[in-house]
């Protein structure tokens, strides 16, 4: 194993300890290399280096005389090759680009899995994986900012911007598995690409998925359009029954019989049942909703007083 | 140098390979088999672990996909790969390119249709 630090050119990029979510820090692009003063892979070998690379969660390019890939930019560059001698050819690397060479001739996959991933320590780059990436994607084509997401989901994944406008917010959020959220979406305008089925899964939304979303389970009105009062409200009658009734058992059939229910019709995985916020967590999002939508209103109402302050063409007699 | 012209007189696409890495829903051998038929090509092409976990990310690397021309991705769903780019903050240019899936497509299907976009006929050898 031979890495070779030339042509290395460090330029203070924000490329170190990347990879969070969001993070919109560069990873490690790994580049086969099989140009001038190397001996190009046999198919079978570079076919399982690739595939080896990409299970590992890595980025992978093929470089081949001529052909295009995509282009250079800041991102932290491992060069693998053959290379003569295994010395690292002479590299032209782009401006502000980190490069490093590798040479693979002798390195079984498990090595070279481990050389990578102490250059993906050098450079200070994160290693790939460490997190399933499920999350709710939005068809803007089909959104219609009703916010039936928003009100649903319990775990803060969704939010808005400054226009007011839905977006996921917090990805990480998410719960592995559940797709509640696009099955409450009236427009189905909510994808979980790794959904087993369509059109959650991206394909393309048919008459008849139109049809079966219109019967879903529209949470808002079925709770009387306000979700928390109607819970409270729920939660004090369901008080005063048990005080009267005083069978907690029945309930409690009737409770988990509901929830059976909602699990199987939105196809909720178990876990994440078992993970729901409390009625405090509940209730500490609402205000902070409720405060945040104060404020857009006040924001909102500040910028049309400053409008109607603004002479207009009126006014100045125009 | 030039790039490799086709019998049909086309330049090379362009190609993004997903491996889908952190889910079984693409079919393991329509996987392999099209990751084995571009190794074995005169193709070069860009390949990522998994679309999805670069658009939580936000990655630059979706940038330099997006932004780098007329670009063939071999994934999934059109609708999800499309949206995913714009959930990364990197939409995909509205005409040009093409995306081919491999939860609904065959590999033998999408390796032909990348010798037909100007690949070299290798990329169908078995």
């Amino acid at each position: 194993m031979t890495v070779v630090p030339t042509a290395r050119q460090r330029t203070g990029k924000a490329g170190t300890g990347g990879g969070s979510r969001g993070s919109a820090e560069p990873g490690l692009r790994i580049v086969l290399y099989e140009g001038a003063e190397s001996t190009p892979l046999e198919p079978e070998r570079r076919l399982r280096i690739v595939a080896g690379l990409l299970e590992a969660g890595y980025q992978v390019t093929r470089v081949v005389a001529g052909g295009e890939v995509a282009p250079a930019d800041q991102s932290p560059v491992l060069a693998l090759g053959q290379f003569d001698r295994g010395r690292a050819p002479t590299a032209a690397s782009a401006q502000g680009t980190q490069l490093r060479f590798l040479d693979v001739a002798d390195l079984e996959p498990e090595q070279l899995l481990a050389a990578v991933a102490g250059v993906c320590e050098e450079l200070e780059v994160s290693e790939p994986g460490g997190w399933t990436p499920w999350f709710p994607v939005i068809d803007y084509e089909r959104c219609t900012n009703c916010m039936q997401c928003l009100s649903f989901c319990l775990f803060d994944v969704y939010g808005v911007d400054d226009d007011s406008k839905i977006q996921v917010q917090n990805q990480s959020n998410c719960k592995t598995n559940c797709p509640a959220c696009s099955r409450v979406c009236p427009e189905a305008a909510i994808m979980f690409p790794k959904y087993k089925s369509g059109p959650i899964n991206g394909d393309v939304v048919r008459e008849e998925d139109l049809d079966r979303e219109s019967m879903k389970v529209d949470i808002s009105s079925l709770l009387g359009g306000d979700i928390y009062s109607a819970l409270r409200n729920r939660q004090r009658e369901a008080r005063e029954r048990f005080s009267t009734e005083r069978d907690e058992s029945r309930a409690l059939l009737e409770r988990k019989r509901c929830l059976a229910k909602l699990q199987k019709d939105l196809d909720i995985p178990s876990e994440v049942l078992m993970s729901l916020p409390s009625a405090g967590d509940i209730e500490e999002r609402a205000r902070r909703a409720r405060e945040k939508r104060k404020q857009r209103l006040e924001r909102s109402k500040s910028v049309q007083d400053q409008r109607r302050i603004a002479p207009s063409e009126d006014d100045w007699g125009i | 140098m030039s790039a490799p012209v086709s019998a049909a007189g086309r330049r090379p696409p362009r190609v993004l390979y997903c491996n889908c890495t952190y889910a079984k829903v693409v079919p393991p051998e329509v996987k392999s088999e099209v990751l084995a038929g571009l190794c074995r090509s005169e193709l070069a092409f860009d390949s990522v672990a998994d679309l999805c976990e670069l658009s939580a990310r936000q990655d630059p690397a979706l940038r330099r996909i997006a932004e780098g021309g007329e670009v063939t991705i071999v994934a999934c769903y059109p609708r999800a790969v499309r949206w995913l780019f714009h959930a990364g903050r990197t939409p995909l240019p509205e005409q040009g390119g093409e995306i081919l899936n491999m939860r609904e497509q065959g590999s033998e299907e999408i390796l032909s249709r990348l010798v037909q976009l100007g690949g070299t006929n290798q990329a169908t050898d078995r």
